[in-house]
């Protein structure tokens, strides 16, 4: 089993239908297959035990990714975001690695023994005298290593196995069931996990691929329109900022073509959709909720449940609007207490998975899954009585006030809900009386004024008053990573 | 008869046919196609091997072949004229789910 399969079969049934595109650029699923032929030929010959990419979106991206599969070697992707000195040192991790990138990022590197720069604009195109490679078929050999972002010490590496992406394309996507006229529009980089599955996801299913080196709003609208965008991925902020966008054009989106935007990354606050399902009525929406150590979706909201919720006054169906919905068909999940016990609807606790795409697996540290297979996601949350899954965030953010468990996520609900308040983060702080407390950093909407006393006075006629805020901080934004992702420790330093 | 698992290639003696074993249980099983038992991908086809034409229906890139119960299930990675069968019987294609685009 290799995902270089994947490639094969579009190349295979439907050679000649444009692959992927960026700017002026397109490969034919058969010209995909060609050089990523010609990138594998390269590999094998260099005797890498890596292949790694430092490039925004564009054609090395894939070519990389296919070539590494079929030389058998795992594909590295990096954050181009990262410091000089952090990229150095992830790139000692994986030498002898061939480095797929472009000038200008190689200009500010100094080179860590054992990585063999290669030019991404200049990859051979391959052609009738590249050979053709055998691709190795052991399921357990790694297809992708990701670095994640760590919060504290170094990034932890985490492994994906071609049985595990395997197992998560072929239990999602029905092969070749793209119309000739589907093209996605993608726009999450090449070291994210949304971003290699979106490749893989298209070429099963022989939907065009429109890269986009780099969100912008703005051109992500263009590019929408003149190329007849039918389907795309968005993070949270990236939806955020196209709606405003949208807004503030006071035109009707002339988006005709645009089919179904799936998000996921990070909270998608329930009002932002609510939003978005407004201005692009014609538009299926789908939340997918999943990590990196999972191979990507695990969840799903569907376009069916999103438009249920906003047609429905029952408050139960309602609020499914802030759910990530229900577990894939090839995915088990179970939310758990402390003590291990497998809660019930409406009780909140740790989230575990189970499946064939679950690798929960860093390098170095083993497998992270227990003996029968499941995997602690360290999301906490809870399950409604028809299964949906509500996310109260990371169970390392959890405030533990005098003995309670307080998860931010509802704080932060229910100042968002204030009038005056255009974005708020809600954290632990010291506090001598309870070990920790509530702390909130709170962005007001352009021309609102509120005082922290009213707003703590809204939390507590509305929460327990343990989850009032004891501090409230106002800001001017706050701190997020380009995926959306706030930075929470960012913000528990500030109230340090 | 050949014990199959998931992840399993083979390919067709008579044909351009490839499948994937997507699920099988333990056990040997005969899975042929187009009427002659199928080969490991690095075997070649044994003399007079031909396509019966009782099992000319030929198989589907991308499509899943299941046996009646679902116990087994495969994935034609490459199509051709066989049919697939599974100890005697014809197995069906199963039909797609449809789940939303999430990427």
């Amino acid at each position: 089993m290799n995902l270089s399969m994947l490639l094969d079969m579009a190349a295979d049934a439907f050679g000649e239908r444009p692959a992927v595109s960026c700017g002026a650029r397109t490969l034919t699923y058969g010209e995909l297959r060609l050089k990523a032929h010609a990138v594998a030929a390269q590999l094998k010959g260099g005797g890498f035990a890596h292949a790694a990419l430092l490039d925004t979106n564009g054609l090395a991206a894939p070519a990389t990714l296919f070539g590494s599969a079929y030389a058998g070697v795992p594909y590295v992707p990096l954050n181009y975001r990262l410091t000089d000195a952090e990229l150095n040192a992830l790139l000692s991790r994986i030498a002898p690695a061939w480095l797929v990138t472009r000038p200008e990022q190689l200009a500010r590197l100094a080179l860590p023994g054992g990585i063999t720069p290669g030019d991404g604009d200049q990859l051979p195109a391959g052609g009738a005298d590249t050979p053709v490679p055998q691709a190795p078929e052991d399921p357990r050999a790694v297809a992708i290593q990701l670095f994640t972002s760590g919060t504290t010490g170094a990034p932890k590496a985490a492994v994906l196995r071609h049985e595990n992406v395997m197992s998560y394309i072929l239990g999602t996507v029905e092969f070749g069931s793209a119309g000739a006229e589907e093209r996605a529009l993608v726009s999450v980089p090449p070291y994210h996990i949304a971003g290699i599955s979106a490749v893989l996801s298209s070429t099963y299913s022989g939907r065009h691929i429109v890269l986009l080196p780099s969100f912008d709003a703005e051109e992500w609208l263009r590019i929408a329109a003149d190329q007849r965008i039918t389907h795309a991925f968005l993070v949270p902020t990236m939806l955020v900022r196209i709606i405003e966008s949208l807004e503030a054009a006071k035109a009707a989106a002339s988006l005709p073509a645009l089919r179904a935007i799936a998000y996921g990354g990070g909270k998608m606050p329930a009002s932002v959709i609510a939003r978005a399902l407004q201005l692009l009525p014609s538009v299926d929406f789908t939340n997918a909720y999943g990590l990196t150590e999972t191979s990507a979706t695990i969840c799903l909201l569907t376009p069916e449940d999103h438009r249920n919720a906003i047609a429905s006054a029952e408050p139960a169906v309602r609020r499914r609007l802030g759910s990530v919905g229900r577990p894939l068909p090839t995915v088990e999940l179970e939310v758990r207490g402390e003590s291990g016990r497998v809660l019930g609807a409406g009780e909140p606790g740790l989230v575990f998975v189970r499946g064939g795409q679950v690798a929960g697996e860093y390098r170095g540290s083993g497998s992270l899954l227990d003996a029968q297979g499941w995997f602690a996601t360290q999301d906490r949350g809870w399950l409604d009585a028809d299964g949906y899954l509500y996310l109260e965030g990371r169970a390392d953010d959890v405030i533990v006030r005098g003995g309670e468990n307080i998860s931010p996520g509802e704080v932060e609900e229910t100042l968002l809900a204030h009038a005056a308040v255009a974005d708020a983060v809600v954290v632990a702080i010291p506090s001598e009386q309870w070990g920790e407390a509530v702390g909130a950093a709170v962005v007001l909407r352009p021309g609102a004024q509120v005082t922290a006393e009213v707003l703590q006075q809204w939390v507590r006629e509305r929460l327990r008053s343990s989850r009032v805020p004891e501090r409230v901080l106002f800001r001017g934004e706050l701190p997020y990573n380009e995926m959306g992702k706030v930075l929470r420790r960012v913000v528990r330093a500030e109230f340090a | 008869m050949r014990a199959i698992k998931p992840g399993l290639r083979l390919k067709s003696a008579v044909c351009t046919t490839e499948i994937m074993v997507i699920r099988a249980p333990a056990g040997e099983v005969r899975l042929d196609c187009g009427g002659c038992e199928m080969l490991s991908v690095t075997e070649s086809a044994p003399a007079g091997a031909k396509l019966e034409p009782a099992h000319a229906g030929g198989s589907l890139i991308g499509k899943r072949y299941v046996d009646a119960e679902e116990r087994y299930e495969l994935l034609c990675t490459k199509g051709g004229e066989g049919a697939l069968s599974l100890d005697g019987t014809a197995l069906q294609i199963k039909q797609a789910k449809a789940l939303p685009s999430s990427d």
